[in-house]
């Protein structure tokens, strides 16, 4: 059937009027919002969806509104980069054995995909996947891997073949986090907290069950988790923006206020407001079924903003700024810009150009893929990964 | 309200690059810019009767094309000034349908009125008698002054399009009060052309010596009404030619560094120049989202009268962030085209100095920026 605003507003209603959250386990609840195809209405039926437009998700979500969530902010990793993949390249007992308890939030995933030797370059990565029999044994180490620590599952890129160019070589796993030879050891930060770790993979064996994709095809299967992974850091309006808690320490300390800041400060709030009409316009174009290139600018300007503002925001404090709320060495389960203060925000922002594709390497695709400038040329192309310097 | 493109935009548009492309090469811009007639007459006559640019703005009741019911609107004025901004057109839209046009829709009453049937049909071409430098926030006090026998007496520097203009609107001090002035060219006026940065856009100095004059609208104190609003929504249309120059320099760079060969390779793939674009690029695309929002407030904003909080903002926004991009634009062409961009030869010079010149015009951007501190709740220093 064709899916519209009421039907799927009716659906989620004989959901809730079946399934009462008062009277139910939270997870209960949650898997069968996901058995009902209200868990992410655009999936297929029988793995969380109803095969209906993405968009009427919002309608699910606003009918079940109040009830208990798969708390979002802790399995983003899950949600954004690992489902979209699994969904398309997953194997039918792939999809069936890992989406739902993904999306209920049981299992936690995270991405095994960055090495200390291949960041920007992310095809040159060098752990070592190598078949034996029915298994593989996985030798290497990833680093910037939030929720390694408490997560079941990670999304693992990894050298199949050291003998031909570097994206032909790779492959694509699922990698159990229990497995034996699987070390998460936490990477402390610029903030003094570690939402990240670095992952030691020590003859880690897979069965060939947990491929993900064609051997070999793993560039192209990453492909689509990056993807993915720039609309969620590019694309999350949050309730209140940087801009408004600046603004707000503007308002509240007119002691504070000097000449020289309060033109940067205009010229901020005017950036902001581009930044939010631009995010207008596009989402009109891709309403109107016309998806603009904007969508690969936005991280960048993002980021640019978030870090002048909040560097203004340090600067302007003065003596405030120059303390620290908290330097202690510990593992949050999410950013939180907001909660904390100014200089930890200067100083998370800093990652804002750096995470998920660095703003050098989107400013690359923007000249290339949208203005259509030649690359630079590649030492790497046609040699052998193995033959590579390094 | 949408930051899109209408159909109906789209084709008017399509229109006038067909037009402009045909009649407004950028050789043919260079040659004029330095004969006698900075303006081009066949043009423009082909773009206000022809294709009817001239009443955009204009009510459909007065002879023009605008309404609240369908008709046109800023809208469309600000794809047309896209178009003219692309092309560095030398035509007085922006003088005569844009700035005198919206002056006289202020002004209301029978004189408008009958002017404003004149320069929707393209019979007659205006121009406001104001600096085009003159901020919205801070408008000029009239310099001119009707006399009792009902002539103005008085000399308005930099004033854009007074060359071509059958119809001078002035700003002229009364006995008591202030008001708004028709003046029709004749031996009275003289119109001195000033040697101007911008070739396409050129000012000049209009002096008027007791030249006859009809009384437009009168206003009890000091303050212009029809000036600061004919500014103020001036300034908003200007972002649209802004993009539009800001458009050309992008396109016409990524082209050009596309071809250029130095060191065995497309200047365009180095990085040093890739970033610089992408850059741009993404300016650009802020300046039309912002471009696109100025004018679809303005559309929705009353013919006459005071602009709302929401179009005053979008107006600021759009001429602060505008008229730096285009400038921004105009100096990466001239960088990236290394040489060649020097030249008188290249048209380059063209945009650049149309950008600087609308840098100035209808408030800088800082101008602009500060008029902001209010509606965004940040208070200046005490």
């Amino acid at each position: 059937m064709a899916w519209d605003e009421a039907s799927v507003a009716e659906r989620a209603r004989a959901f809730l009027a079946a399934h009462d959250p008062a009277a139910m386990d939270r997870l209960e609840f949650l898997r069968a919002r996901f058995d009902a195809g209200l868990a992410w209405v655009h999936f297929p039926e029988g793995l969380g969806g109803l095969g209906a437009p993405r968009e009427l998700q919002a309608v699910a979500d606003r009918e079940l509104k109040g009830t208990p969530d798969n708390q979002p902010g802790r399995i983003g990793i899950g949600l954004g980069m690992a489902a979209p993949t699994i969904l398309a390249f997953g194997t039918e007992e792939q999809k069936k054995r890992f989406l739902r308890p993904l999306w209920t939030g049981e299992e936690v995933w995270c991405q095994l995909f960055s090495e200390p030797g291949a960041g920007s370059d992310l095809a040159t990565l060098a752990t070592r996947a190598v078949r034996e029999g029915d298994e593989w044994v996985v030798d290497g180490q990833k680093v910037w891997t939030s929720s390694a620590h408490t997560a079941r599952w990670g999304i693992l890129v990894a050298r199949t073949d050291p003998g031909v160019p570097k994206h032909r070589g790779l492959t694509y796993f699922v990698c159990d986090m229990h497995a034996p030879g699987v070390e998460v050891r936490p990477l402390r930060q610029i903030t003094g907290e570690a939402e990240f770790n670095e992952v030691f993979l020590t003859g880690v064996r897979l069965p060939d069950s947990l491929r993900l994709g064609e051997v070999g095809d793993g560039w192209r299967v990453a492909q689509t988790t990056l993807m993915n992974e720039r609309v969620a850091i590019g694309g999350t309006p949050s309730r209140r923006t940087m801009m408004g808690v600046v603004a707000e320490t503007w308002r509240s300390r007119p002691e504070l206020r000097t000449h020289d800041l309060h033109q940067r400060l205009l010229r901020l709030w005017v950036d902001s407001e581009v930044m939010r009409l631009t995010a207008v316009r596009l989402r009109e174009q891709l309403a109107a079924g016309h998806p603009g290139p904007e969508g690969s600018g936005m991280k960048l300007a993002f980021a640019r903003l978030h870090q002048e503002l909040s560097g203004i925001e340090v600067e302007m404090l003065r003596e405030d700024g120059l303390a620290y709320d908290d330097w202690t060495f510990r593992r949050p389960d999410k950013v939180d810009f907001i909660g904390r203060e100014a200089g930890y925000r200067y100083l998370r922002a800093k990652g804002n150009s750096i995470e998920g594709g660095t703003s050098e390497i989107l400013r690359n695709i923007i000249a290339e893929r949208v203005l259509g400038l030649p690359a630079e040329p590649r030492a790497d192309k046609d040699v052998a990964w193995k033959d590579l310097p390094r | 309200m949408t930051l899109l493109y209408t159909e109906v935009e789209e084709e008017l548009r399509a229109a006038v690059r067909d037009l402009l492309a045909d009649k407004c090469s950028p050789s043919a811009v260079l040659d004029r810019a330095e004969s006698g007639t900075p303006y081009d007459a066949e043009l423009w006559k082909a773009l206000a009767r022809d294709i009817g640019v001239a009443g955009l703005l204009i009510p459909e009741e007065l002879g023009g094309s605008a309404s609240h019911h369908g008709g046109a609107s800023a809208r469309e004025a600000a794809v047309v000034l896209e178009e003219l901004g692309r092309a560095v057109a030398p035509v007085p839209f922006l003088s005569s349908a844009v700035l005198a046009t919206q002056a006289l829709l202020t002004a209301g009453g029978d004189v408008a009125a009958e002017l404003l049937g004149r320069l929707a049909a393209g019979e007659a071409t205006a121009a406001l008698a104001v600096s085009f430098a003159a901020s919205p926030y801070a408008p000029p006090a009239p310099v001119a002054t009707l006399g009792e026998d009902g002539t103005v007496t008085g000399t308005v520097t930099g004033v854009i399009g007074a060359e071509v203009a059958d119809v001078l609107l002035v700003p002229v001090r009364l006995a008591q009060g202030t008001g708004l002035c028709a003046v029709e060219a004749s031996p009275e006026v003289r119109v001195t052309p000033v040697t101007s940065l911008d070739l396409t856009r050129p000012i000049a100095t209009v002096s008027f010596a007791a030249a006859p004059a009809r009384i437009v609208a009168r206003a009890d104190g000091l303050e212009v009404p029809w000036v600061w609003e004919a500014l103020a929504r001036g300034a908003g249309l200007l972002a649209s030619e802004q993009l539009g120059v800001a458009e050309w320099c992008l396109t016409t760079t990524v082209a050009y560094v596309k071809e250029r060969r130095q060191f065995a390779r497309p200047v365009g793939s180095f990085q040093a120049v890739k970033h610089r674009l992408a850059d741009l690029w993404l300016e650009v695309v802020g300046a039309r989202a912002a471009a696109r929002n100025a004018a679809a407030r303005l559309a929705e904003a009353p013919a006459a009268g005071p602009l709302g909080d929401d179009a005053a903002v979008a107006v600021a926004v759009a001429q602060a962030h505008c008229g730096a991009v285009a400038v921004h634009a105009a100096e990466e062409c001239v960088q990236l085209h290394g040489g060649i961009g020097m030249t008188w030869e290249h048209p380059a010079h063209l945009y650049l100095k149309r950008a600087k010149a609308d840098q100035i015009a209808l408030g800088t951007p800082g101008d602009h920026r500060e008029a902001l501190a209010g509606p965004a709740d940040l208070p200046a220093p005490a």
